[in-house]
């Protein structure tokens, strides 16, 4: 290889491990092969290496004293602050150090700054509840910038906290990012707003939902495993969230709305507490408060009675029901 | 005597710790340390019940439809429904396809790798372990991480995504399967068995399952010592001593798996004693969790799950982990794929573990049994879908009330024990199977499962991260987010 391997150091902390073990689902027949070919090596994953113990801690400790070149430091799950600060709710086995003081001098020398998922991006469902261990995420609580490095944090690259949000996250996101990062064609324009790679938070999980047909009508699911569009009942937010999981599907064929149940946000900052029940959908009025995105009120109210009114009864009978009880007419005439 | 701290340790799940005292070049004494903690059981008080099952998959990225299951079965029994037959059968096959991945991941991810270590550069199996098990570049490490993506495809179709799906709920699954997408889930599970009958046995699943003793198990071993992975594993158990490597307690729990729509389960539940070799019926009500060793509040003493506490205490002299000491009628136990194979009976691990007892090889060979004989299951409870039938019946609202929910995850017993008051979840407490197996010591000063099988282990001179705690810690496959969630 002519150029030197791109080092990525993987870490984990107030998480559950799930975007390592999501990551492993990547779409790829060689999972080691693919990553090498693309020039990423991998330094250390707690999964994937076979250094434990002081032969890790060994290796933490070269890359703070610059000794080792770190290319991309992944940290996956949120930062526990907690109790007041001291970082104590985790610390790194076998060094009696804080997570978090191990997470701040390692991203001092990192070219990037990775956060995999939505703990490590916002804090996450560890930060849910009461959040009892003042869990946050690398440069977020939330929405709120700040998080453990601040607002203000660059990595050497230059850039802010690259958000990988979701929860888990898609391995294609991950891998993308990688690659990307990796040939050096990933910069601050390639990111939204919230330091999410645009190439999937450009998107929004609407987009290739198998039930359009009943969100265009409002046929809409009642109860779960019912066919019809989740958004009126059943707290789907698909129509606002930024992801793009069903034109690039999960395990090979799957989205949460394929799985016969609603998105619940997990790429957004906060998706831990929805302020309503997961699936029920919050309304005001009997008019659903969170509209899909681009869509003034007033347009929806009128769109969605015409709609209900003109839905065909193959429609609105499967809406209901957990499997077809209407085929759509085959006619016997040509298709026009 | 002298003391060594070990951790992190890789290729479990989780953060993991561990103090070794240690004389003579053995293993005096071990405290195992979860040393991360978030505190799941806080963050659910005041939930809405239901809600509990976006929250609780995510207690573990490596068994989430565990928690999903036993959750499931919580609210179940909170509320008084039954999922329809479909909806037991399609839960049945998501669990044992994450349980069955979990196995393969354990298998050649997390336990194989350390017989490359350069230790064993003197085995005659060394080179070979090297070429198919090196982390990274080995090529059966490498098959089966492109054969566990296509396993989850599985899991794509039925949950939506895996990890953390909603598609399991109280009363079924989301997920209807029409007639023709059952053919191509079956041939997927067809693929999946092709691999293991190519690669990890290099024969029949069902010349596998029908290994009825040790001895038949080495005489087949001994037709083709390196042929196929497994038996490649058994050559290095009698070459690097693993059949009496690792003592657990001595008592085995399971809470059954895979219930069927008639009652019953395909394996039994039950407590298996070492000391009768025999099987003693269950009886949860003698569960109690001792924090006294943990960072967490024992003002109230011993609790059962229902009236359980959690609340985090760090300054706490003697404490030296998050995770609490559960107990059975006050006794250590140990729980996983071992405890079911002796619960449902299987000759080959009741005939193992009367001989060895629960060691690195037993923990091991009932775990790989495992992939054998759940397969099979699979493809009948598949076979067993009828089309145009319901997969899910509504939940009721779950306002006031007691539920229990016990499931077998790859590793052992998983319980779940919701309050609701008013509504809202007054209290959740969550037994895992880590729990149980690296628990602490308890008020009386009894080590856990873990901490007693590390006793006498060897440790070699110079070894800072001695092999054999590695090999003694693996077997049990502990996920550490799991432990203390
Ligand atoms: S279920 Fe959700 S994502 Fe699908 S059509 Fe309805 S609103 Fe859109
Ligand atoms: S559909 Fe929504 S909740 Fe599901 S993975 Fe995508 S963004 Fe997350």
């Amino acid at each position: 290889m002519t150029n030197p391997a791109f080092n990525v150091l993987w870490l984990q902390s107030g998480g559950c491990g799930g975007c390592s073990m999501s990551l492993l689902c990547a779409d790829t027949t060689d999972f080691h092969g693919h990553l090498r070919d693309a020039g990423i090596h991998l330094l250390w994953h707690p999964s994937l290496s076979l250094e434990s113990g002081h032969e890790l801690i060994g290796l933490l400790e070269q890359i703070v004293s610059g000794q080792v070149r770190l290319d991309a430091l992944c940290i996956e799950g949120s930062l526990l602050r907690g109790p007041h600060g001291s970082g104590r709710f985790h610390v790194l086995a076998g060094t009696g150090i804080p997570m978090i003081h191990w997470v701040r001098q390692l991203a001092a020398q990192a070219r990037h700054v990775v956060a995999v998922g939505s703990c490590a991006a916002w804090g996450g469902v560890t930060a849910g509840g009461s959040n009892p261990t003042d869990a946050c995420g690398l440069q977020y609580e939330d929405d709120r910038p700040g998080g453990l490095l601040g607002s203000e944090f660059r990595s050497a690259s230059g850039l802010p906290v690259i958000n990988i949000a979701g929860c888990p996250t898609h391995p294609g996101w991950v891998i993308d990012s990688l690659m990307a990062l990796a040939s050096e064609t990933l910069g601050d324009a390639d990111l939204d707003t919230l330091g999410r790679p645009r190439f999937y938070a450009d998107q929004l999980v609407h987009h290739g939902c198998t039930r359009n047909e009943y969100y265009e009508y409002k046929a809409s699911a009642e109860k779960p495993s019912d066919l019809g569009c989740m958004m009126e009942h059943r707290g789907c937010k698909g129509t606002q969230v930024h992801a793009d999981c069903n034109t690039r599907l999960w395990n090979g064929e799957g989205s949460c709305t394929r799985g016969g149940y609603a998105c619940i946000a997990c790429t957004e900052p906060g998706f831990q507490e929805p302020g309503h029940p997961f699936h029920e959908t919050p309304k005001f009025a009997g008019i659903p408060i969170g509209l899909p995105t681009d869509m003034p009120k007033a347009w929806f109210v009128a769109l969605a009675s015409l709609s209900k009114s003109a839905t065909p009864r193959r429609v609105k009978l499967n809406a209901v029901a957990d499997h077809l009880v209407v085929a759509p007419l085959a006619r016997k005439t040509r298709l026009k | 005597m002298t003391r060594l701290l070990v951790g992190p340790f890789n290729r479990v799940e989780g953060d993991l710790e561990v103090t070794l005292d240690i004389d003579d070049g053995r293993v005096t004494s071990a405290r195992v340390n979860a040393p991360m903690y978030r505190g799941f059981e806080q963050i659910l008080q005041g939930k809405n019940p239901h809600d509990a099952l976006v929250y609780v998959p995510r207690i573990c990225g490596i068994c989430s439809v565990s928690q999903s299951v036993a959750c499931a079965r919580a609210l179940a029994s909170l509320g008084g429904i039954a999922p329809p037959p479909n909806g037991q059968h399609v839960t049945n096959v998501m669990l044992a396809t994450e349980n069955l991945a979990d196995h393969l991941t354990h298998f050649y991810l997390f336990f194989m790798p350390d017989f490359t270590r350069p230790v064993y550069a003197r085995q005659p199996w060394h080179a070979e372990a090297l070429r198919r098990f090196a982390p990274q570049t080995g090529e059966q490490t490498r098959a089966a991480i492109a054969a566990r993506q296509r396993w989850f495809t599985l899991l794509g179709t039925l949950a939506g995504k895996w990890p953390h799906t909603q598609s399991v709920e109280a009363g079924g699954s989301t997920r209807p399967v029409e007639a023709a997408e059952r053919i191509r889930l079956l041939a997927k599970v067809r693929e999946f068995r092709s691999f293991l009958e190519r690669e990890l046995f290099a024969a029949p699943l069902e010349l596998i399952t029908g290994l009825d003793s040790e001895q038949a198990l080495w005489d087949w071993h001994a037709q083709d010592p390196w042929r196929g992975d497994f038996r490649l594993f058994l050559s290095m158990v009698q070459s690097a001593g693993l059949a009496s490597l690792g003592s657990g307690p001595g008592r085995y729990l399971s809470y059954g798996a895979y219930p069927q729509p008639g009652g019953g389960f395909e394996f039994g539940s039950g407590v298996w004693l070492a000391s009768t070799g025999s099987l003693m019926p269950l009886d949860v009500s003698g569960i109690r969790e001792d924090a006294t060793h943990a960072w967490l509040s024992d003002a109230a003493g011993p609790r059962h799950p229902v009236e359980g506490i959690t609340l985090p205490d760090i300054d706490k002299p003697d404490a030296y982990t998050w995770n609490k000491a559960p107990r059975l009628a006050g006794q250590v136990i140990e729980t996983g794929a071992i405890a079911r194979q002796l619960a449902a009976a299987h000759p080959l691990v009741l005939d193992a573990v009367r001989r060895h007892g629960g060691t690195v090889f037993t923990r091991v060979l009932a775990r790989v049994l495992e992939l054998a004989r759940v397969v099979p299951m699979m493809e009948n409870w598949l076979r067993q879908l009828q089309p145009n039938a319901p997969y899910c019946v509504p939940s009721p609202a779950f306002t006031e009330g007691v539920g229990v929910g016990l499931s077998e995850a790859a590793r052992g017993s998983l319980g779940h024990w919701v309050v609701a008051s008013r509504g809202r979840i007054a209290n959740y407490q969550i037994v895992a199977p880590t729990t149980w197996n690296f628990s602490p010591r308890d008020k009386a000063g009894t080590a856990g499962a873990l901490e007693q099988a590390l006793e006498g282990a060897l440790v070699q001179p110079g070894e800072a991260t001695p092999v054999s705690v590695q090999h003694i810690v693996r077997s049990f496959d502990p996920c550490m987010v799991c432990t203390v969630h």
